[in-house]
């Protein structure tokens, strides 16, 4: 694999750049055909997106010129290993009046980056606790 | 009149007309800004502004930073860029307004300035902008090249078999994205698995999603079922935000956790939806969504479905509404997001102002340019009927044919859809037969391969629907297990189709901006960019989309209109027979009335347009002559086939000076010899509603003529149709045949008539 910055001229991946695009097992596109489906090679686990994938796809939109669209492939990319529950739960704590203190969503965060290493999710949240504190959403609401 | 009536009108009957008219269904809202009916401007939006005090921002739009709700807090840190806002905000907006329609000015350049500008700027210049400039900015700076379009799959029974055939139908046509939602929430896992396998079948690339609620969205995501998600909704003003359930926080962090799934998204906006939920803050339609917008180019997404969408109705009932819709678009693709641009709820009930609506899209392209069209009929849409619907996708084909434009669909023959929907019910009957999840009977589905609508179905019953659904949720179905029903059935090709779409996952491409699937490739702004600056750039209608874009059906063709013709010849040899017996001459008798016959009638053409045999034709005018006590004389013209000048030259050899002029088609003409050539005395120019009756009486009147009498003129009745729509191609071929044998200068030849055998 090549450390050289992503462009344009990289994409799509899956056609320019294949050596690059992998599952987190390892596997190419290739080798995900409907005979490794049939046998039991493949499962849905291999179907997903990888954080570096959307490293690299966030690279490609930066060169594109979509700044805000690359930073939201990052924060994506924190997320790739949390599971659903957890990522249900963060959301629904973000919701508003969900949480009834600030320190809820501070220990959301903490959680997010203790245990996944989503340093920049944190953060997003943590911002969010004190926008919510200012603009008075720690009400309940049913 | 058989009574005179005294009594004095007060009301023009033309409005009772328009009374009952579809459009009187369409209710109007008076502009009034501090009740959020304004669509532009109003009184209380913000004038632009953006202070900034080393490079952080100290107010925004009139607002100081204390005083910043979430969403002014969210643009203002992840939009607006410091390096070039102050230079975006001191350029005036009237010449921003004239770089968007400046087809020099690239399109990269603006997308830079507009990181720069804040929501009452952006508001304030598109407002410079005329429909036609906001259509054609619009063309300009969309973010991917090549138009494409979006159907609705939905049907009111939820049944997953008619899902599956309408949404290989919607994939035929040709749409790059299909949506579903349901009547009942729970049905959603057995509508997402019904349309994933009907649009695997024919071909793989389209996108597929399930409008729900947004954590059920997800889960039917990540089992793989669907490929994008649209319905993460944002709003205008903090209330609304509020009540809708969410902040820009929440929504953000959801975006990201699609990004995370590997699954296409985009925002959900438009005008109206503050206005409907109560929190417009007295703000223009147009300014709240350039703030939903902002949001969402802050929010890291790489689209929008905006234009109205659920809002577009009560948009329509102000001023300027449907220009709004087009501004609020322009907005999106200014901000360099990809555009679903609404043209979705059906904002009327008028035809016209439907056709008004979506053309200027048509013709501009869009990345998706129906955000569901409804490719299923209206009731059983359940998102409610869309701006185009079942009932309305053939004019919308023939509209991408009037204009030469590509809206994103193409035509597609009878017998290729019903193999499709059949393949469709058949494969998803064929997995839920393997899942063990239903039993469809052979009844069930040959009444929805033929099925127009549900209400044509014999199928599912609700019960059975809800229990297939809380069947493929409770036993965690995921998409590997229905791309092995379908290969362990024999559907390899639609398993393979599935398997490529949820494969798209693994790189991640499809997620960048405006991405969707063509001839197996990715299309996106990325490596599709719009590159327009004038003619001969942009997007442009190739050879070949052009070859199918205009293959609707029932085309005429010559070939076709003259065999159709030849059919009639045998049964007219049988009752009429022109012999000719030379030269015709002027004869002196005063009772004689000529028939002038054009080159073909009777030799390559055998009856009207009307559909009324020319034998028949014929034997009334003679007839009605014979009957208003003067004679028939029939000549054939082979100078001219023009009905005037068949009259006036039948009417020089007519001993009367009174002649009949008659093409094939049945257009007829009373002439007098002495007239000027189209100042005739009577004319038929309506042949297709011609009735022999009317013949008959031309034949009556023309006697009268000659005798020196003024009949009452023969009126045929028209009741407004459109007969040029109607009849000009096949009429235009058919005179050709009339003209290709006139030669110049040759004589009127007299022919003797005679009927055989019983009239037609």
């Amino acid at each position: 694999m090549s450390d050289k910055t992503l462009t344009v001229a990289d994409y799509p991946l899956a056609e320019k750049r294949p050596e690059i695009v992998e599952t987190k097992a390892g596997k190419t596109l290739d080798d995900i055909g409907l005979d490794a489906v049939l046998s039991d090679r493949v499962t849905l686990e291999d179907l997903r997106i990888t954080g570096r994938a959307l490293r690299q796809q966030a690279e490609i939109s930066k060169a594109a010129g979509r700044p805000t669209l690359a930073a939201n492939f990052e924060r994506g990319a924190e997320l790739v290993d949390v599971p659903q529950d957890v990522i249900m739960r963060t959301y629904e704590l973000l919701r508003p009046g969900r949480a009834g203190s600030k320190d809820e969503l501070l220990a959301a965060a903490k959680e997010l980056r203790d245990v996944y290493g989503a340093e920049g999710v944190a953060a997003f949240i943590e911002e969010a606790a004190d926008v919510y504190e200012r603009r008075s959403l720690y009400k309940k609401r049913y | 009149m058989t009574e005179e009536s005294h009594i004095r009108a007060n009301r023009w009957k033309r409005f009772s007309d328009w009374d009952e008219r579809p459009l009187r269904l369409d209710k109007f809202a008076a502009e009034d800004a501090a009740s959020g009916f304004a669509a532009f401007n109003s009184p209380y939006d913000p004038k632009p502004g953006l202070a900034m005090g080393s490079g952080v921002v100290e107010s925004m739009d009139g607002i100081a930073v204390r005083d910043f709700d979430m969403i002014d807090i969210f643009i203002s840190k992840y939009h607006l860029d410091p390096e070039i806002a102050p230079e975006a905000m001191a350029m005036p907006s009237i010449e921003v307004a004239r770089m968007l329609v400046d087809m020099n000015v690239p399109r990269s350049t603006l997308v830079r300035l507009a990181h720069g500008m804040t929501p009452a700027k952006l508001a304030e210049v598109v407002a410079h902008l005329s429909s036609l400039e906001i259509a054609f900015a619009y063309g300009k700076m969309r973010a991917r090249q090549t138009p494409g379009n979006q159907a609705h799959v939905t049907n009111a029974k939820d049944d997953p078999l008619q899902m599956a055939a309408d949404a290989a139908t919607a994939v035929a046509f040709g749409f790059d994205e299909i949506e579903t939602t349901m009547r009942v929430a729970r049905n959603s896992w057995s509508n997402a698995v019904a349309c994933a396998v009907g649009a695997s079948v024919g071909r793989w690339g389209t996108l597929f999603q399930c409008s729900s609620e947004e954590a059920e969205e997800l889960k039917i995501g990540m089992a793989g079922f669907t490929s994008y998600a649209e319905t993460l909704s944002v709003y205008g003003t903090e209330k609304s935000f509020i009540d809708g359930d969410d902040t820009p926080w929440s929504k953000a962090f959801l975006a990201a956790a699609y990004a995370s799934r590997g699954i296409k998204m985009r925002c959900t906006s438009g005008a109206g939806s503050e206005l409907l939920m109560g929190f417009h803050e007295s703000k223009s339609l147009l300014y709240l969504e350039a703030r939903c917008l902002c949001l969402q180019r802050a929010m890291g997404v790489q689209g929008t479905q905006n234009g109205g969408v659920d809002g577009a109705p009560v948009t329509c009932t102000v001023p300027g509404g449907m220009r709004e819709l087009m501004a609020e678009n322009l907005i999106a693709v200014w901000l360099d997001l990809e555009c679903a641009s609404g043209n979705d709820a059906r904002a009327t009930e008028s035809e016209i102002r439907v056709g008004a609506k979506i053309l200027p899209y048509l013709i501009a392209g869009s990345d998706l340019i129906c955000s569901g069209f409804g490719s299923i009929l209206k009731y059983d849409n359940s998102f409610n009927p869309s701006l185009l619907n079942g009932e309305e996708l053939e004019d919308y084909l023939v509209l991408q044919r009037d204009f030469e434009a590509d809206g994103g669909l193409t035509p597609i023959g009878e017998a290729r859809i019903m193999e499709l929907r059949a393949r469709a019910v058949d494969a998803i009957s064929a997995v839920l037969e393997e899942l063990g999840l239903a039993k469809p009977t052979a009844d069930m589905k040959q009444s929805v391969i033929a099925a127009s609508g549900s209400d044509e179905t014999r199928t599912f019953s609700g019960r059975d629907v809800a229990m297939i659904s809380e069947s493929i949720f409770a036993r965690s179905i995921t998409v590997i297990d229905v791309i092995k029903a379908l290969a362990a059935r024999g559907f390899r090709e639609e398993a393979d189709n599935l398997l490529k779409l949820v494969r798209l996952r693994v790189s991640g491409d499809y997620l960048q901006t405006s991405a969707m699937i063509r001839d197996g490739k990715i299309v996106s702004a990325v490596n599709d960019p719009n590159d327009y600056q004038g003619p001969g750039t942009g997007y442009r209608v190739s050879e070949g989309r052009r070859e199918e874009i205009v293959a609707i059906r029932d085309v005429l063709t010559r070939q076709e209109v003259l065999r159709g013709e030849a059919q009639f010849r045998p049964a007219e040899v049988t009752r009429i027979a022109y012999r000719p017996v030379g030269p015709a001459a002027v004869t002196a008798n005063p009772r004689e009335v000529v028939i002038g016959i054009s080159p073909a009638f009777g030799v390559k053409l055998f009856q009207t347009v009307a559909g009324h045999p020319l034998s028949a034709i014929l034997r009334v005018l003679i007839a009605g002559i014979a009957e208003g006590g003067c004679t028939a004389r029939v000549v054939r013209m082979r100078h001219t086939a023009d009905t005037s000048f068949l009259g006036l030259s039948a009417a020089r050899l007519a001993g009367s000076g009174v002649g009949i002029g008659i093409q094939a088609k049945g257009t007829a003409v009373i002439h007098q010899k002495d007239r000027l050539p189209h100042n005739n005395l009577e004319l038929f120019s309506n042949s297709p509603i011609t009735k022999l009756e009317h013949y008959k009486r031309m034949g009556l009147n023309a006697a009268a003529y000659a005798l020196g009498e003024m009949p009452e003129p023969v009126i045929v009745p028209t009741r407004g149709e459109a007969m040029g729509s109607r009849y000009h191609a096949r009429v235009s071929m058919i005179y050709a045949i009339e003209t290709e044998m006139t030669s110049e200068g040759a004589e009127p030849e007299e022919i003797d008539i005679k009927f055989l055998g019983a009239a037609a």
